[in-house]
């Protein structure tokens, strides 16, 4: 009692050290809660970061959840359009925020103050259950730990910006920045930064013919072949052309080239540069929801049902579990969904049902009733959260059966009943459609194909079409803050159903549309 | 206590509202949240900014989860391209709820006022009032808050657990001090009569009273929670008029012909009865949907307007409802130019707002 006393002398916010741990300035109560879930948490097998909690109360709780789970960002009116949208929903008890945790090293965590003792102790097992999460799973590998300091690094910079060329110039352009703020190459492990030199060997590459140890000219004919002599070349050839070409392939990461090679004040270049990191940060977080949540939930249940819970808690922690993952329908939860497929594959991997023989086997009641006894489950649950992606997780793991007892199903909308409805549960269907709303975050794949479209400067973008239109009016609107960003006329190349391919434009003189065909 | 982020929240509401950045009116929907208030499922409107960016075009559709016959309606949902759609319940009947009236207050007061109001009469004070009934967490120690101060400090020993029952030592730290800090109180207490006057001729039809009604109401409890001593009075016309009160103006039922000249008068003839221009501030609502009963009218009208009324009032507003072709009572009182006298449009109910701030507008 005597080292907590000596710990909280009664100066809030400063961290002391004791006994070789930081003690945060939580209450006594929260204080003995952590360190009983830590231990739980690192019982189950958690490996994290330190994690650092706080407790705020509701309003100051919407502030950080509307800045992204970070205390501050730079100041523009979409943290305000969020900000508002949760006080509401707050103040007409729609939604309740839980907790914030963020992806840094400490991690923090923020507890809602008016929660019970029963709340936090779930909050907190679901919180090691992320702080787990983000230090283990690869997509998250070259994340900026250090993003508290970054971001408010980041605010600092957009503010001088403001006082040096005024709100609504700046406002401006962060705006434009926003409208593309999606298009970055998200397969890029972590952030690329090209090199501003050229390589150095000045020497045109030439055809390499193999040379093995002792070389005999007669086995010459052989070892190198006319025919493999003539593809290398080709292969020469077609590299050359190709870095003629202005980039020399699509790239995706199109923030990265207007970086490069728009026409950028330092301050615009400035704030792109931080729109994109921003952008790259918060990537894999977008692209693992499911399995954040999913892993994260799985945590929380095993941990209190097992070892945390007090009998007298059961009823309202039942009751606080079942509202994270209920589930409307319409609408999927990704709580629910990426438990459901963690128990589905900690089940599947005890009882062997997986591999070949699994996947060969017809007979429904077989498969229902396999059970090789091999009890890799667990290990497999932890492997998987770390090597996938929402995208490999769905792919690999969401099987006819699954879907069957989830009672999945795919809707689209009718236009003439105004209305949406289940259109299948046909399983290849599901599957399909899920994945589609997972690839590219559900936006379509835009790529810089010229740089310096018909010799002019302008930029050529080009749509990888593939079934499904882009929305001409957004995009033409979209343009239209390109056309700020570049400075020269830009362009989009797509495919329209039943027009064939199109091309959209903005310039100095307005917007256009050319037909392709 | 404002947060930092209340700035932002600040500049989005001035967005919203038009105020600046007019390039990104076009981008903000009024989208809702949908809630439940008892068995009844509310929707709450906010409002949305959502910036162009490119998205695939049409209903995407996509997974859900839960029990349905293909073909089961899900819901209406929402009409982008990204990503999930669908949010609503199936079937229930929606109860729209209104933004609470101290909200609309708020949006309209930082719009509106009664202009040229004037101190008149006996009783007028200028402005608000200041009193030092707040609290602030800095500030000068001449103005500490001694009580407070040592309720922040206890409750923080309370809480990190270095409170000592037996040997109580409260110390306040920097983080503990509360100050007392300033409120403004506001105070219009000047004396104002507002005439509300409503044209209930047999032209007038349902749709049309019930745009008038709620152009009405507005601007009387607005008006009414802005202005402590408003005194309101009712007229409805059609060949005559005759004074009536809050209830039976919204709810009155349309008959006879109309001469608009008589609601002038009675009107006059209360004033002068009643409320002298020096000790009181007089304002009008005149709504009509212009067919006045013929040329000689109206310019009897603009004679009682132009020497009676407009010398003695503030301001005389008229609204015009859905007026058929022909000539209108409001080009009649076009001919007249007068800053206190202001006309508005009333198609459909979104124009109601924009009438309001027409006649009550502080000019943006």
């Amino acid at each position: 009692m005597s080292d907590r006393q000596a710990a909280n002398d009664g100066k809030p916010g400063v961290l002391k050290v004791v006994e070789g741990k930081v003690m945060q300035n939580l209450p006594t109560e929260l204080c003995e809660l952590q360190e009983a879930i830590g231990n739980y948490a690192r019982e189950f097998g958690l490996d994290f970061p330190e994690v650092r909690f706080e407790v705020l109360d509701y309003r100051l709780l919407n502030q950080v959840a509307a800045y992204d789970g970070f205390p501050t960002r730079y100041p523009h009116w979409r943290f305000g359009m969020e900000f508002e949208r949760l006080a509401k929903s707050y103040a007409y008890g729609l939604h309740r925020i839980y907790e914030v945790v963020i992806n840094t090293d400490p991690c923090y965590a923020y507890l809602l103050a008016s929660n019970k003792s029963l709340d936090q102790k779930l909050v907190m097992a679901h919180v090691y259950g992320h702080a787990d999460f983000f230090k283990n799973n690869l997509w998250f590998a070259h994340t900026n730990r250090k993003m508290l300091d970054e971001m408010a690094n980041h605010a600092t910079r957009v503010r001088r910006h403001i006082n040096r060329q005024g709100l609504e110039k700046v406002e401006e352009f962060i705006d434009a920045c926003l409208t593309v703020d999606n298009l970055i190459d998200i397969h890029a492990a972590g952030v690329r930064r090209r090199s501003n030199s050229p390589p150095q060997d000045a020497r045109p590459p030439s055809v390499r013919k193999l040379q093995p140890n002792q070389h005999k000219e007669y086995m010459d004919a052989f070892i190198n072949p006319p025919e493999y002599l003539a593809e290398q070349k080709r292969k020469l050839d077609l590299d050359e052309e190709r870095q003629k070409n202005f980039p020399p392939d699509p790239e995706r990461d199109v923030l990265l080239f207007l970086l490069e090679h728009a026409p950028l004040e330092n301050w615009q270049h400035d704030i792109l540069d931080i729109v994109r990191e921003e952008a790259y940060y918060f990537a894999p977080q977008r692209q693992t929801k499911i399995m954040n949540e999913g892993w994260a939930s799985f945590v929380h249940t095993h941990i209190m049902t097992e070892r945390a819970l007090e009998p007298n808690e059961l009823i309202d922690y039942a009751a606080h579990h079942a509202g994270t993952v209920a589930t409307h329908a319409g609408h999927l939860n990704p709580y629910k969904l990426g438990l459901e497929l963690f128990r589905s594959i900690e089940d599947r991997w005890d009882r062997g049902a997986f591999g070949p023989d699994y996947e060969a086997c017809d007979d429904l009641v077989a498969r229902r009733d396999w059970d090789l006894q091999l009890g890799l489950g667990r290990e497999r649950v932890f492997e998987v959260r770390q090597i996938f992606n929402d995208i490999g997780f769905i792919d690999e793991f969401l099987t006819e059966e699954f879907a069957r007892d989830q009672a999945l199903f795919s809707f689209e909308y009718d236009a003439h009943a105004e209305q949406y409805k289940i259109a299948s549960r046909e399983f290849e269907e599901i599957k399909k459609k899920l994945l589609f709303h997972l690839t590219n975050f559900g936006r379509p794949i835009i790529e810089v194909i010229d740089g310096n479209f018909e010799n002019r400067g302008e930029l050529l973008l080009a749509h990888r079409y593939e079934g499904i239109d882009l929305d001409i009016p957004f995009a033409e609107a979209t343009l239209r803050n390109l056309y700020t960003l570049w400075g020269r006329p830009v362009h989009i190349e797509t495919e329209v159903k039943d027009k064939g391919r199109l091309r959209l434009s903005h310039g100095p003189d307005g917007g256009s549309q050319q037909n392709l065909e | 206590m404002a947060l930092p982020i209340e700035r932002d929240s600040q500049r989005f509401r001035q967005i919203v509202h038009g105020h600046v950045r007019r390039n990104l009116r076009k981008y903000i929907a009024d989208s809702e949240l949908i809630g439940q208030q008892g068995k009844r499922v509310v929707s709450i409107p906010i409002p949305e900014i959502e910036l162009p960016h490119f998205r695939f075009g049409g209903r995407v559709g996509g997974v859900g989860q839960g029990a349905g016959e293909i073909g089961t309606p899900i819901g209406r949902g929402e009409p982008s391209g990204d990503g999930n759609a669908a949010g609503d319940q199936p079937g229930l009947h929606i109860l729209e709820v209104e933004i609470t009236l101290e909200e609309l207050a708020r949006i309209l007061g930082e719009e509106l006022e009664l202009p040229r109001i004037e101190p008149k009469g006996k009783k007028n004070v200028d402005g608000s009032i200041t009193r030092y009934t707040g609290i602030r967490n800095v500030g000068p120690e001449s103005l500490r808050h001694f009580r407070r101060t040592y309720r922040q400090a206890l409750k923080r020993q309370l809480a990190s657990g270095t409170y000592d029952s037996a040997r109580p030592m409260i110390i306040p730290v920097r983080e503990d001090k509360r100050y007392r800090s300033w409120k403004e109180y506001p105070r219009p207490h000047n004396n104002a009569v507002v005439f509300y006057l409503m044209d209930v001729s047999g032209s007038m039809t349902q749709r049309k009273k019930e745009l008038v009604r709620q152009t009405a109401f507005w601007i009387d409890t607005w008006l009414r929670a802005n202005y402590r001593h408003l005194t309101s009075r009712y007229i409805v016309h059609d060949a005559a008029a005759k004074e009536v009160d809050q209830h039976t103006f919204y709810h009155l039922r349309e008959s006879g012909g109309t001469r608009i000249s008589s609601a002038y008068e009675l009107t006059h003839q209360i004033v002068n009865e009643e409320y002298d221009p020096v000790d009181w501030n007089l304002y009008a609502f005149h709504f009509s949907d212009g067919e006045n009963l013929g040329h000689e009218d109206n310019q009897r009208c603009l004679k009682l307007v132009q020497e009676d009324l407009l010398p003695k009032f503030n301001l005389l507003c008229y609204g015009q409802v859905l007026g058929t072709a022909g000539h209108l009572f409001i080009d009649t009182l076009g001919e007249i130019h007068d800053d206190k006298l202001v006309m508005a449009s009333l198609k459909d109910s979104d124009d109601i707002l924009n009438a309001i701030k027409a006649f009550l507008g502080k000019g943006y």
